[in-house]
């Protein structure tokens, strides 16, 4: 009663402001509830469950999408433990969620082999998470190293070759895809991100300028112009022998992309950098490049972490800007989905559905992010 | 010593000029190469590069026309067209985005516990999901699923709402208009909202006790001594936010709003020109960004702190 006085009625026009919000929020909730449980109809996604997450990659080599994905999170899971090692969780409290994890997912109405895989990534996340934070010291050091090994592990889970059945990139779909897409599109874009900055911030005038070129451009232009650019204008650059295939075409395009905004965060990260520092590198006998490479990277880097977060959440929700050139990622599939006659017209019940699949990832990203720009500042 | 030291400079900007002339070859290299694969795939294809195709006859309607144009007009027409209805989006976007935006960021600082919480779950939703999925969904879930002309909703008899679009007592905005402006209003807003909230929390709090303890209304507190001390901290990420919003606004081509982009590439499908609608779509947005950031740059000047 208190608390409601206090919050909600303190003076007279907050009173009549709660009093609007509650009717407003009354009709919201009771023409959505109307709408979703007698107009709606559901259908549409469990039938298509499995298009919308993995799309028309072949059935019988689910357990290799499977893998790669225990693979990604328990590596996730790793990092963020490393990442908080200092804040100890108790391992009981480990083993409750997980626990709890396991039973939400045992009443999903799932089939028993989804629900099983699901289960035994939950406990892996767990169990990863878990020595993340006990053996962070031993394992620091290797962290970046497994990831670039499981990036490649998943691409060849994925794909294919080299003694598995190679998949065709036509069969990448749906969540998969976007996921892909995103997580290739950072990854390669940070190298050349890098150099960008340190390009823009060098002293040589003509590197200098070609970098600034390159970034002022990209990031003028609508990532769709690009994509566009990339579709179509890429075969004419290249030798007419060579043939790219749409998702590499695609890939490209959003590495182009997002290499120029990388470039900026990083640039953030290298100019929070005290001069210091580098008077101090250089004091100690370093040469230039030794100086960049030990001394500012890895400090400008650390900085930038909670902007690069950022950035990928960007890159996510672009990926949906491919089902305008074809690819069929989770907005393509659903697109698609939604062109055949028996669901036609069901807009709707469709685009909330991936919505909340997009909006739980990058909600869950920006709390991560949130919390590691926190971490960053404690540790400072 | 001075010997000494003028040969070490010597030697350093030697090194500086080599590698910045290996790098200027490199590139020249690289573009070179592009350049002639470019021309020998075109000499394929049978198109020569030039913008005369501007002036030949463009036939295709637009759905949306603010200046005159039929079919026979010619391609630069069309693309005019195209610029004005990019701009009549971006600018009415702008505007609303920053309204939304103003309004959310102050709500989500309010006492209120309802309007603080509504203000929160708004920025978290439209900040979270794709904007061109916001977009599909405001054209195909609402306006699709809207009465036809014959049956529109009607508020107060003052406007009106169908299928075809939303009709004010002195103007009519076509659904696709609309989409593409609800899309982009809430979506920018909401960044705005936080770019708000930020700006807000910045001032001081002595500000707000110093202005309160003068006698002002919290309304008066909040418009005379707080926000213009906000907008310091506002208007630069403000700037990049209506970049984003204008090339946003490229997304017209999911719900058929046919903006610059949208003509251009339906040029480009006709007269199969790549280089050149490139080189127009580039030109296009660079133009409009940078415009956009001079006059922001301008308005930054005027709000920021003038020493006396």
């Amino acid at each position: 009663m208190n608390w409601l006085r206090k919050n909600l009625f303190n003076t007279w026009y907050n009173s009549l402001l709660t009093v609007v919000c509650l009717a407003l929020l009354f009709w919201v909730a009771r023409s959505v509830l109307n709408w979703a449980i007698t107009q709606a109809q559901w259908e549409v996604i469990g039938v298509n469950l499995r298009l919308f997450f993995v799309g028309r990659f072949p059935p019988t080599l689910y357990w290799r999408v499977w893998i790669a994905l225990a693979l990604a999170s328990a590596l996730l899971a790793l990092t963020w433990g490393v990442f908080f090692s200092k804040q100890r969780v108790s391992s009981l409290r480990i083993i409750f969620f997980s626990l709890i994890g396991c039973s939400i997912l045992f009443f999903l109405p799932l089939d028993l082999n989804t629900r099983l895989w699901l289960q035994g990534i939950v406990i892996l996340i767990f169990a990863a998470f878990w020595f993340g934070g006990r053996l962070s010291s031993a394992i620091a050091s290797w962290l970046s190293l497994a990831w670039l090994l499981s990036f490649s592990l998943v691409f060849w889970l994925i794909g294919g070759g080299f003694g598995l059945r190679s998949v065709p990139t036509n069969l990448w779909n749906g969540l998969l895809l976007t996921l892909l897409m995103a997580g290739v599109s950072i990854v390669l874009s940070f190298p050349i991100g890098v150099l960008l900055a340190l390009g823009r911030t060098s002293n040589l005038p003509v590197i200098r300028w070609l970098c600034i070129l390159y970034i002022e451009i990209i990031r003028g232009l609508p990532l769709i112009g690009i994509l566009f650019f990339a579709q179509v204008m890429f075969p004419l650059f290249l030798p007419g022998e060579v043939r790219l295939d749409r998702v590499l075409r695609a890939i490209t395009g959003l590495v182009l992309f997002s290499a120029a905004y990388m470039a900026e965060n990083v640039r953030g990260g290298l100019q929070a950098i005290p001069r210091g520092q580098i008077e101090a590198a250089k004091a100690l006998g370093l040469n230039a490049s030794l100086v960049v490479l030990l001394i500012v990277l890895p400090q400008a880097l650390r900085i930038a972490i909670p902007a690069i977060v950022g950035q990928f959440i960007g890159l996510f929700k672009d990926t949906s800007l491919l089902s305008l050139v074809g690819l069929l990622e989770l907005t393509g599939i659903a697109r698609s989905i939604l062109a055949q006659p028996q669901f036609l017209g069901q807009y709707a019940q469709v685009y909330l559905f991936i919505g909340l699949i997009y909006w739980l990832f990058c909600y869950s990203m920006s709390l991560a992010a949130r919390r590691l720009e926190k971490q960053l500042v404690h540790e400072k | 010593m001075h010997n000494f030291k003028s040969s070490l400079g010597r030697g350093r900007s030697f090194w500086h000029i080599i590698v910045q002339l290996i790098t200027v070859f490199l590139v020249a290299f690289l573009v070179a190469i592009l350049w002639i694969n470019l021309n020998r795939n075109l000499q394929q294809l049978g198109i020569q590069f030039g913008f005369d195709f501007l002036k030949q006859q463009a036939s295709f309607d637009i759905g949306e026309t603010p200046i005159a144009y039929k079919p026979s007009d010619t391609y630069s027409r069309a693309l005019w067209v195209g610029l004005i209805n990019s701009l009549r989006v971006a600018i009415a976007g702008m505007f609303l985005a920053t309204i939304v935006g103003i309004f959310a960021g102050i709500a989500r600082l309010s006492d209120n516990w309802l309007v603080r919480n509504i203000s929160v779950v708004y920025v978290e939703v439209f900040r979270n999901t794709p904007l061109l999925l916001q977009l599909l969904f405001w054209y195909s879930a609402v306006f699709l699923s809207l009465p036809n002309t014959e049956n529109k909703i009607s508020f107060f008899n003052i406007v009106y709402l169908s299928q075809n679009g939303v009709q004010f007592p002195w103007f009519k905005l076509s659904s696709e208009f609309f989409a593409l402006l609800m899309g982009l209003t809430c979506y920018t807003g909401a960044f705005i909202a936080e770019i708000v909230r930020g700006g807000i929390q910045s001032v001081p709090k002595g500000q707000w006790e110093a202005a309160r303890s003068l006698g002002l209304k919290p309304s008066l507190v909040m418009r005379l001594v707080i926000f213009p001390q906000a907008l310091r901290v506002i208007v630069p990420p403000l700037t990049s936010q209506y970049l984003n919003l204008t090339k946003n606004s490229s997304l017209a081509i999911a719900v058929g709003y046919p903006d610059i982009y949208f003509v251009a590439s339906t040029t480009f499908n006709q007269t199969g020109r790549a280089v050149e609608v490139m080189f127009l779509i580039m030109f296009t947005y660079l133009t409009l960004s940078l415009t956009i950031s001079v006059v922001m740059n301008f308005f930054n000047r005027m709000v920021m702190i003038k020493e006396r």
